[in-house]
């Protein structure tokens, strides 16, 4: 298992160089103009390392990576792994939020719709779930920003914080809403619960849907099993056979799931970050995209990939240690 | 006529392979059509399709005029769904829309089927080193988010409309010749494929003759349900500007370009967001009552 996941890992990172090399702009005349004379050019491709053979490259590129360097960016001038450090938290901070969440939403819609199965609430809850799988997160957000923030005035517009606050909250941790309650300053941490508002429920409901369906599968299995049936027959209220009996035979099952639906989040914050403004490594990554800026964007998608990787393998260790029947 | 095909279709004691395929068929198509959800997806599906089609016989204008004078329109007799920024009919974009994005699903599929088939039947087939080497790449590949590994796919390539469908198509195979490989590891050994092998059958002729036929059904059931998936990537390409661009009247490209108005004239990018969230609403109702159908024992 772990050689597999050590050599996913490596693919990962022969992919991401090969995607960071084959741009259509020449990252030599980028950094020295068009103008530049011949000799110049040959200097800087030297410089660069960008003279030597592919593999050679990649070697270079593998040291690096393991140095913790992964270049500078263009855009920020700054080194993309600084850069990585500074808008990482606000994206853990809206998936774990959203996480929580839909988990919360989630497990509790999934397990009334498998007790109530083909019921008009089943319906309800199901149509509920694949409009979660249908409607693009962008569009949600607009939504939202037009409802809430335009219309109503009673959600904040995009951004992580109310302007008065820039600066005001020294980081700790990187997550304003802990940082804030560090501080000591309820009204910060008022003010970023409210912009996170927003982008947390609307990425929630996305991994809600995903939730709520497979907890819907795995129960209506659980609920036919023999033990169940043998629960009920001893009297044992209907509640109780649902939540003591069946539910903690899914619940290993269920953890796979989250895993799988934290990965998903990371793709939805790109998307909800872009219009909410949120300084996160979506928006970081899609503004370096914009810019033709290749060393941000190999970074974060590496990064991306190998909390993919991370979360999987995660899944697959409390798979292992809280089902006794794997062996 | 009707009548006549449903008692031939549902003859208990069918005489032919013909006739008892056809009978599956109707019982599965019944089986559908007893399933609401599944109608309205697949209503709404035709229509799409018929949109895209005969887009310029029903357009009312041309969707590349702009007439500056009357931009950014309420929905009015003239104009169904208004004009956008440049004076430009959103119905007639709308309806233009719809070809590039069935364009776009139709490419889509056409690259990333055969590839999924091909490398899962495969490694199903010949299994050991092979199997091990591809399944290792396909890992590779499921191991990003779709969205992410397509977005760097069309920075590495150039924005645009042929850059998105081959960054979707490659973050698009894994899971189809994840489903081909398990096909072919359930029908690798059977006597059938034996008899094969024994009249001298090149492992390429019963790979692509007799094992690739046997897993093409599931791999169109897991399609329809990936189409709105498909459809969600494209059009999220458009709108963070790295899938087909402006003047194109792609759904997301065009919510893109109105996204601004968002608070003063909002039907202008939300009209184009309707519009992709009743199509790919449909495909998923589609598709999760196809697997209803075709799988009883799934749900």
């Amino acid at each position: 298992m772990l050689s597999s996941v050590i050599l996913t890992l490596f693919g990962l990172t022969v992919l991401t160089f090969l995607i960071g090399r084959v741009m259509p702009v020449d990252p030599v005349i980028a950094a020295v103009g068009d103008n530049a004379p011949e000799d110049v050019i040959i200097r800087a491709r030297a410089e660069m390392g960008l003279d030597q053979p592919l593999p050679i490259q990649f070697l270079h590129y593998l040291n690096q990576l393991a140095h913790g360097d992964f270049g500078m960016s263009v855009l920020t001038k700054n080194p993309v792994a600084t850069d990585i450090a500074r808008f990482f938290p606000a994206t853990f901070e809206l998936a774990t939020a959203a996480l929580l969440l839909s988990i919360v939403i989630g497990i509790p819609l999934g397990v009334w719709a498998a007790v109530r199965q083909g019921s008009i609430t089943d319906q309800a809850i199901r149509v509920l779930c694949l409009a979660g799988h249908s409607v693009p997160v962008f569009m949600l957000s607009m939504i939202s920003l037009l409802i809430f923030y335009s219309a109503l005035g009673i959600a904040p517009g995009p951004g992580r914080q109310d302007i008065i606050y820039d600066g005001m909250i020294e980081p700790v941790t990187g997550l304003l809403s802990i940082d804030t309650l560090i501080a000591g300053d309820l009204d910060a941490f008022w003010d970023a619960l409210t912009h996170m508002a927003q982008p947390v429920i609307i990425l929630a409901y996305f991994s809600m849907a995903y939730i709520a369906r497979m907890t819907r599968a795995f129960m209506i299995d659980a609920l036919k099993g023999e033990y169940v049936i043998t629960a009920r027959a001893k009297g044992l209220t209907g509640l109780k056979v649902v939540w003591s009996h069946a539910f903690p035979t899914v619940a290993v099952q269920l953890i796979t799931v989250i895993a799988l639906t934290y990965a998903g989040l990371l793709e939805g914050a790109v998307v909800t970050e872009t219009v909410f403004a949120w300084p996160g490594i979506g928006q970081y990554l899609t503004t370096s995209l914009m810019n033709a800026d290749m060393n941000p964007v190999v970074g974060s998608t590496l990064l991306i990939g190998f909390i993919y990787v991370g979360l999987n393998l995660l899944a697959d260790i409390l798979y292992r240690l809280l089902d006794p029947r794997v062996q | 006529m009707n009548a006549a095909f449903r008692t031939w279709a549902l003859s208990e004691a069918p005489s032919s392979r013909r006739q008892a395929a056809w009978g599956n068929r109707y019982r599965a198509w019944l089986n559908l059509k007893g399933n609401p959800l599944g109608m309205i997806g697949l209503t709404i599906i035709s229509i799409f399709i018929l949109m895209a089609i005969f887009a310029p016989l029903l357009a009312t204008h041309d969707p590349a005029t702009q007439e500056l004078a009357n931009r950014l329109a309420a929905p009015n007799a003239a104009h169904w769904f208004g004009t956008d920024e440049l004076g430009r009919d959103v119905f007639s974009r709308i309806l233009y829309g719809a070809r590039v994005t069935l364009g776009m699903v139709i490419a889509v599929v056409v690259l990333v089927a055969p590839i999924g088939l091909a490398v899962g039947c495969i490694a199903g087939y010949f299994g050991g080193i092979v199997d091990t080497a591809l399944m290792r790449i396909t890992d590779i590949f499921l191991a990003f988010p779709r969205l992410v590994l397509a977005l760097a796919f069309v920075a590495a390539l150039k924005p645009g409309i042929e850059s998105a469908v081959l960054a979707i198509a490659l973050t698009a195979w894994p899971p189809y010749a994840r489903l081909a490989r398990a096909e072919t590891l359930t029908v690798r050994n059977s006597d059938f494929i034996a008899a094969y092998r024994l009249t001298g059958a090149s492992s390429w002729r019963i790979i692509f003759r007799h094992i690739a036929p046997l897993c093409t059904p599931s791999l169109i059931v897991r399609v329809t349900l990936d189409m709105s998936s498909i459809i969600i990537t494209a059009a999220s390409l458009g709108f963070l500007g790295m899938g087909a661009q402006p003047p194109s009247p792609e759904w997301g490209a065009m919510i893109a370009t109105a996204k601004r108005f968002i608070f003063e004239q909002w039907w202008v990018p939300m009209i184009p967001a309707i519009a992709i969230l009743l199509v790919s609403l449909a495909f998923n109702f589609l598709g999760d009552a196809l697997r209803d159908v075709l799988d009883p024992k799934g749900n």
